[in-house]
């Protein structure tokens, strides 16, 4: 079973229902205990990086006992960035502190937020991006980005170069909306179902 | 690892339903009928269009119920963005529209009614969850005297649209969908002036919409207009034009398309 943590950040329902066409067994939850039973997490998020706070309140611990223990955890946009030691957009509520660096507000030169389909620069040996073309479109919708560090397993270029995606061992985080990417988005979702 | 690519500049497919039927009225009126909303977004989607928008121009209390059944039908197999608008005057009725399947909601007429909406929607469920709609019209005047219309363009509100586009904004709208009543449904094209001056007094994406009738039209809105994505309904389900071949069309002329799709 996929648990899809739960903390208040939005709308879930479309990564569960491409979880579920996939033929993934998905359950939405904010209970600790159903989180220390599921074999994977999936932790969307959207919005504002301070929502972040009540996870830290109310799951913080059985989200990193799940990651130490080796589960795959894949973390979806405000749910990627929640891995980096923090993000600008929210001073005070921490992330996670598994990558290093800190979220950024995209520069005054580009439109912001970044909406829409934009292309990933994929580096070789990345098990979640597997199949994924060079140069493959996915769907974005944020104003704060990751970034690039030496854990970067695709770039996207919007006013600079941003973490598209990180990876080490079982930990996993997309900045883009795998759900809502179209056949390269499903391609990323399968390969995590099947790791 | 150099990253130079753009962001692509999105088609986006709208399907008019009414009484669970996809329709398309030109300038709102005579109503043709196209087809089952859930088979058509998912055969546009698998043609190439970027997002997918269901508004619901009936909106009465009876259809709602079959709405949100349509959304969910709709939404099943759907893996691109998919917007819903149409009749959605409260949080709750957004939820309902949320929790079927859609990804954004997009409101008109109640925003206008009660501009605290937007903040609502955006509070609970995040600002690129709301588009904010607005149908405007000026005639043969300035951009500056283009003026907002609700329930259909049939009544005027005495907005001005770039005033309530910044305003809109301000409240935590996510996109602008801006739809000239002058050109909706004549296939002229879009209205470039009034889409640029909109798009340079937000920072927020702007989606045009309303007249678009071949690929040249798209091109002007995309570079003259600086629309960030660009909508149309009638023009997809009659096949007057393929979506796969207006995007190739557009990407040879050098708008960044997501291409292949």
């Amino acid at each position: 079973m996929i648990a899809i943590v739960d903390y208040g950040a939005g709308n879930i329902s479309s990564v569960k229902k491409a979880l579920e066409h996939l033929g993934a067994d998905a359950q939405v939850t904010s209970d600790p205990s159903v989180i220390a039973a599921a074999q994977k997490l999936v932790m969307p998020g959207v919005g504002h990086f301070s929502r972040c706070q009540s996870l830290n309140e109310h799951l913080r611990k059985s989200v990193l006992d799940a990651i130490k223990s080796g589960k795959p955890f894949l973390g979806i946009c405000v749910g990627m960035q929640w891995l980096f030691a923090g993000s600008t957009e929210a001073p005070e509520t921490p992330g996670a502190g598994l990558f290093s660096g800190e979220c950024s507000r995209f520069a005054a030169s580009v439109k912001s937020p970044h909406v829409g389909w934009n292309q990933l620069q994929v580096r070789p040996g990345s098990r979640l991006l597997q199949g994924v073309n060079r140069g493959a479109f996915v769907y974005y919708t944020h104003s704060y980005r990751a970034p690039v560090i030496a854990e970067t397993t695709a770039c996207t270029n919007y006013g600079g170069t941003f973490s598209a995606a990180v990876e080490r061992d079982n930990i996993f985080g997309v900045q883009f909306h795998p759900e809502k990417s179209a056949e390269a988005g499903l391609n990323i979702l399968e390969n995590f179902c099947a790791l | 690892m150099p990253c130079n690519e753009r962001l692509a500049k999105r088609i986006i497919a709208c399907l008019d339903v009414d009484a669970g039927r996809v329709v398309k009225g030109i300038q709102f009126q005579q109503l043709r009928d196209a087809g089952d909303p859930a088979e058509l977004a998912v055969a546009h989607a698998s043609a190439g269009a970027d997002e997918i928008v269901l508004l619901d121009i009936t909106a009465t209390s009876e259809a709602r119920k079959t709405l949100v059944e349509t959304v969910r039908r709709a939404a099943r197999d759907l893996f691109v963005p998919f917007t819903v608008g149409g009749g959605i005057r409260t949080l709750q009725d957004a939820a309902q529209v949320f929790d079927a399947g859609a990804d954004k909601v997009s409101i008109n007429s109640a925003a206008l009614a009660n501009p605290s909406l937007i903040g609502e929607i955006a509070g609970r469920f995040g600002s690129q969850a709301v588009i904010v709609a607005i149908d405007a019209r000026r005639g043969n005047g300035t951009v500056d005297t283009a003026e907002v219309f609700v329930s259909g363009g049939r009544t005027a509100t005495g907005k001005k649209a770039l005033q309530w586009a910044r305003e809109a904004e301000e409240r935590g709208a996510g996109e602008i969908l801006l739809t000239s009543m002058d050109r909706d449904g004549t296939g002229l094209g879009f209205d470039c002036e009034l889409t640029s001056a909109v798009a340079s007094s937000v920072s927020i994406p702007v989606i045009a919409s309303g007249g678009a009738g071949n690929a040249q039209h798209f091109i002007d809105v995309f570079s003259s207009g600086h629309a960030d994505a660009a909508l149309a309904a009638s023009i997809f389900h009659f096949a007057t034009h393929g979506i796969g071949e207006l995007k190739e069309t557009l990407r040879r002329e050098g708008i960044p398309m997501r291409w292949p799709c």
